[in-house]
């Protein structure tokens, strides 16, 4: 059974509404319900058929192809399967997946693992901000899972995280890990400024040293006995984060934000 | 004419005597039945085990002498659930490359009689041993069962500052401590298991005796899933139920005391001067089969020559406990 596969017409000029297109909600439906599915864009409804020529039956693998970043919301409440975009994904890709799998070969636009509870992202591009994030007015953003991103992450990665691993390979924005309520965001690259604002926990784990505000305080050098757990855990990862090399225990531990609760931390490598 | 206290006191004993007297005769008659290898009688009688629950934890630390320290603190007083409330033991060393943390660790395990009484020693122990022992780590070494607590407890030592990280769908505790951290599993498994297993060394000298069960525990060890929970695998105070005293429910094994030969129903020939017994609790009925098997093997191994004489057991009567470990089934 070959993958059901999505390649996409043209270029939409609105933004497109991609949340009926998750494995769960296809499992039960013929080629020619789903051809006839209506996807939201702008103010029209478009059957499915009508943007995409559709090939493959696997409903549990779904492959879009030709992908733009105006087709938001790939992945939304994902449960189990996996979905694999080839080019760029719009805006709350994998919102609120609860299991399996997203893939992306391009970049991932804003809110991308918006909410997100569990399963795996991996973007080969850059992400737009808020990755990970809560919805504006929301207090809880990604609770589980891991996100990673091969590119650059934009700003506000992680905010309001409350659980799971962002990797970042390259650098992160501005605010990153603002609001955290816990887990741990993985930046190999730069940092921005006002990293870990207001945050409450979580580990905000780098490469590089970052611009600290003051309301970070030094505990100094240290040997941590979960960073070998951690990063065995990355092991199976396509990525630079799986390389051994790229592994280490010993940290400079900055702890803050002081000015929040203040049990959240900074990890530099040494 | 009546007989006075002390013709009555001294008729008993004779009586007692001439019964202990034919009563080893019997066993001696019997053992032309038993199997015998390199010189050395295997009864044909069972050793009675029990079921119990069963957990295992790895210690790590800096290096072994350090994992070794811990473990044996958690498994010290952990002979018998007698007094101990557990019986535990180190199973086996395991290489960096077999921890979670990757550094030397131990292997150990911690019988009780239930669940509760698992986790309470458990978690005490490993307050008390691991969490105070300098550079140890301490995860979850088996998986199944009612999840019961590790370090999930442990982390309010803390007083706030602990940490927790979800690594692979593993909860771990960071308990800031003075040397770094500590750093626990939250959970670990239980299972069901068997306590009780048994074989008895009986030998010309305590010296041969205390040489075979030494080297039957070297081979037992070598055995997964199992443990030998008394001093370095081996009880020299064999019980047996009850006692002339009311305030005591197991006393001394008489039958099997060489110094008592000539005044209680013994069950030891003369030449017989020395007996030890090694206990084993294991996950499986097979796991302790396979140990007592390997301990019986390195104690005949030594053989007749080494004034090793006999093999045997200790049961109830089989009216206990459910599992029943036959010595020359074993053997076969």
């Amino acid at each position: 059974m070959s993958a059901l596969t999505f390649t996409l017409k043209y270029s939409p000029d609105q933004r497109v509404d991609m949340s009926p297109l998750v494995c769960q909600r296809l499992q039960e439906l013929a080629l020619a319900d789903i051809a006839a599915l209506t996807l939201q864009s702008g103010k029209r409804k478009l059957r499915v058929d009508e943007l995409f020529t559709i090939d493959g039956s696997d409903t549990q693998n779904i492959v879009i192809k030709n992908s733009a970043d105006k087709l938001d919301f790939i992945g939304k409440d994902l449960e189990e399967g996996n979905i694999y975009v080839v080019g760029d994904a719009g805006a709350y890709l994998g919102f609120g997946m609860k299991s399996g799998e997203i893939k992306v070969s391009g970049n991932a636009g804003f809110y991308a693992a918006c909410e997100m509870k569990n399963g795996y992202l991996e973007v080969s591009g850059n992400a737009g901000d808020f990755l990970g994030a809560a919805l504006p007015g929301n207090k809880m953003g990604m609770k589980g899972g891991i996100i990673l991103i091969k590119g650059n992450a934009g700003e506000r990665a992680g905010d309001h995280m409350r659980r799971g691993n962002i990797l970042i390979e390259g650098n992160a924005g501005d605010y990153c890990g603002s609001r955290m309520s816990a887990g741990t965001i993985a930046v190999m690259g730069q940092t921005g400024r006002y990293l870990g604002y207001a945050m409450r926990r979580g580990t905000l784990l780098l490469w590089n040293q970052p611009q600290l505000s003051a309301s970070f305080n030094d505990c100094g050098p240290h040997t941590l006995a979960f960073l070998p757990i951690l990063f065995a855990s990355f092991r199976s990862l396509n990525s630079r984060f799986a390389d051994a090399s790229v592994a280490f225990n010993r940290v400079r531990r900055y702890a803050g934000d002081m000015s929040e609760m203040g049990r959240g931390e900074v990890l530099v490598r040494l | 004419m009546p007989y006075t206290k002390r013709q009555q006191s001294d008729y008993k004993l004779k009586k007692l005597n001439l019964h202990t007297i034919l009563n080893t005769r019997k066993n001696i008659n019997s053992e032309h039945n038993n199997m015998i290898i390199n010189g050395v009688t295997i009864d044909a009688t069972f050793a009675e085990a029990f079921p119990m629950k069963a957990t295992r934890a790895i210690i790590t630390a800096q290096n072994e002498k350090w994992a070794m320290i811990s473990a044996q603190a958690m498994t010290g007083f952990a002979t018998s659930v007698i007094a101990c409330g557990c019986e535990g033991g180190i199973e086996r060393l395991l290489e960096p490359s077999e921890t979670p943390d990757g550094r030397p660790g131990v292997a150990i395990m911690i019988f009780a009689m239930g669940g509760k009484g698992l986790a309470k020693q458990l978690e005490t122990r490993a307050g008390q041993c691991v969490l105070t022992s300098p550079t140890s780590a301490l995860f979850a070494g088996i998986d199944g069962g009612i999840r019961i607590p590790l370090g999930k407890n442990l982390r309010y030592f803390g007083d706030g500052f602990q940490i927790a990280k979800v690594i692979s769908g593993k909860r771990y505790w960071r308990i800031p401590v003075m040397d770094g951290e500590f750093l626990a599993e939250a959970t670990t498994g239980q299972a069901d298991a068997i306590g009780g297993g048994n074989f008895l060394v009986l030998a010309e000298s305590q010296s041969q005796a205390l040489a075979a069960c030494e080297a039957a525990i070297e081979e037992m060890r070598k055995i997964p899933n199992v443990i030998m929970p008394f001093p370095g695998g081996v009880v020299r105070s064999g019980s047996k139920v009850g006692s002339k005293y009311k305030a005591l429910n197991a006393s001394t094994n008489d039958a099997f005391c060489p110094t008592l030969k000539g005044m209680t129903k013994t069950d030891l020939s003369p030449e017989i001067e020395s007996v030890m017994e090694i206990v084993i609790d294991g996950l499986t009925k097979e796991d302790i089969a396979k140990a007592m098997r390997a301990g019986i093997q390195a104690v005949c191994d030594l053989g007749a020559d080494n004034g090793v004489k006999r093999i045997s057991a200790g049961n109830y009567g089989g009216k206990l406990g459910p599992f029943h470990f036959h010595l020359q089934e074993i053997m076969a």
